[in-house]
């Protein structure tokens, strides 16, 4: 099976777990991808789908965050879209190693790095006006 | 597919239900904690606190779902009860919820118990 699906959600966290619901729906049609890769997926999306809502939310922002679904015979594919202001991906500050009191002070920070660790491949591009994160999982793997 | 005109979908978010036992304060959370329950979480253990109950169990078997931001803000409940002398103790057997933990390496700095029972069993340091 191979489609689209788009969907525009106001930045609001209610509308998370819907927009897991619909990637996750998404992804299980795609042949022999295990549920827990499904599970993976649906964890990176709302990550990324967090990062978005809360760069609306910083900036005011009330424009719509847009996640497309792009379903191939071989792979799905999830670019979860803003309009923040953005970040520059390569220089995101490392956390105090788990052994250090400090590490207690950091309560965010571990989205980007779950993404790459749950996806085959996340790929952030952001410029001033917006970010898209791409995350591509790969079926039968 | 245009959402915004939904109606309110908060109902599948966690709710908390609150007990003691022994000297324990055991929030049992249930649903899915993530940027639409975390402050929730977070308020309830400010208020926790603030009342002079430092010592917390989190009870998250009903809790199918995390992100980093409901991670984040158990990070936050524990520095929280750590810095008033307290403890944090955490319920939880679902292995998704216990994989982000260890995805973050944070398994390592909280206390998992199988269930609330064993949990509440720790004597409290004062």
């Amino acid at each position: 099976m191979a489609g689209i699906v788009e969907l525009h959600v106001p930045a609001l966290p209610e509308y998370l777990q819907m927009v897991r619901s619909v990637v996750g729906a998404a992804a299980s049609t795609g042949a022999n991808l295990k549920p827990e890769r499904v599970a993976d997926l649906r964890l990176a999306v709302s990550e990324a789908t967090t990062n978005a809502m809360e760069a609306h939310g910083l900036s005011g922002l009330e424009d719509r965050v847009t996640v497309r679904c792009d379903l191939s015979a071989s792979r799905i594919e999830v670019e979860v879209a803003d309009c923040g202001p953005g970040f520059d991906p390569n220089s995101l500050p490392s956390l105090p190693d788990v052994n250090s009191p400090d590490r207690l002070r950091h309560e965010s920070g571990l989205g980007v790095s779950l993404m790459h660790h749950l996806t085959d491949e996340t790929i952030v591009e952001s410029h001033d006006d917006g970010t898209a994160v791409r995350l591509i999982v790969h079926f039968g793997d | 597919m245009d959402f915004g005109h939904l109606a309110d979908w908060s109902s599948v978010l966690s709710d908390f239900r609150r007990s003691v036992r022994n000297q324990w304060v055991v929030l049992a959370l249930t649903g899915e904690l993530d940027l639409g329950s975390a402050p929730r979480l977070h308020q309830t253990v400010v208020g926790e606190v603030a009342s002079g109950h430092h010592h917390l169990v989190i009870d998250l078997s009903g809790v199918d779902f995390m992100d980093s931001t409901g991670l984040g803000s158990i990070i936050g409940a524990l520095r929280r009860v750590r810095s008033h002398g307290g403890d944090l103790l955490l319920v939880c057997t679902e292995q998704r919820v216990l994989r982000v933990f260890e995805m973050c390496d944070l398994d390592r700095i909280f206390v998992f118990h199988v269930d609330v029972d064993s949990a509440v069993g720790t004597p409290v340091r004062v």
